[in-house]
């Protein structure tokens, strides 16, 4: 994946976290972590990616932090089928969003959400995954990438 | 008052929307979380108005907007996705929405968006 590939997603994930939590986000360095051992924290929210690109896009991030953001929302229901409705929610707009520097054949699924560790995903073994480090409120999560590009 | 349906399959998005509309002139009337509950709702309730979205499962908003325009020549649709590109845009303005919201949009922008709609 090319590094302005990486730069849509990092874009992406800075607006709409500065327009859902009035800013006070900052991004880490972007690394290469290895398909066989996915990160993740306590909730995540993948999408399946099809057409110009095959993979997946996924944001995964800890309960306190989806917390904090649904109060921010103005959510008062804190219960757990929000918490994963929240990171799917997130997934989907950051993916839908990177279509306006990708095109239309970047062609996104419904969001699955997986609590806990990722075993249930297959990553593509032919590529590595980019992690887009996130830190908000004292809080981490991170943005992962894992793309091939079919075009 | 404007009768106004939801259609979105994420909870948290058909809540922030109903939080903004509370006090204004949009009444709403009922949520969907996908297209074929949406036709269903809305052969029961006839909404002025609708929000939908575009990516949700079983049935798609793309696939969702002519079949609801079959049925009403006058409901007005705005597109509220996550969608952001310009094909997709025209699409769903050729299918037969009249507006288009980009996620994630402000409290202000979704206002404005289905204040213009129903001027026009």
């Amino acid at each position: 994946m090319q590094d302005k590939r990486l730069t849509v997603f990092v874009q992406t994930i800075t607006h709409y976290l500065n327009q859902t939590t009035n800013g006070g986000i900052n991004l880490g360095t972007p690394y290469l972590n290895d398909n066989s051992e996915p990160m993740a924290y306590d909730y995540t929210g993948i999408i399946g990616i099809s057409g110009s690109h095959k993979g997946c896009v996924y944001f995964t991030a800890p309960r306190a932090l989806i917390s904090h953001m649904l109060v921010k929302m103005g959510e008062t229901d804190l219960s757990d089928s929000n918490f994963n409705d929240m990171v799917g929610e997130v997934a989907n707009i950051i993916s839908g969003n990177a279509r306006q520097e990708l095109g239309p054949e970047f062609m996104i699924s419904v969001p699955v959400v997986i609590r806990g560790e990722l075993e249930e995903i297959h990553l593509p073994d032919t590529v590595r995954s980019y992690v887009i480090p996130l830190f908000w409120n004292n809080y981490r999560a991170a943005i992962v990438v894992s793309l091939e590009n079919k075009s | 008052m404007y009768s106004m349906m939801i259609v979105d399959d994420s909870n948290i998005m058909r809540r922030k929307i109903e939080r903004i509309q509370q006090g204004t002139q949009f009444n709403i009337v009922g949520t969907a979380n996908n297209g074929k509950q949406a036709v269903q709702m809305f052969e029961q309730l006839h909404p002025d108005v609708i929000t939908m979205d575009l990516t949700m499962p079983e049935q798609d908003g793309i696939n969702t907007i002519p079949i609801i325009r079959q049925l009403s020549s006058s409901v007005r649709i705005l597109v509220v996705s996550a969608l952001s590109d310009k094909a997709t845009a025209i699409k769903a303005l050729q299918k037969g929405a009249q507006g288009f919201v980009c996620k994630p949009f402000t409290d202000i922008e979704l206002q404005d968006a289905l204040c213009e709609l129903v001027e026009d």
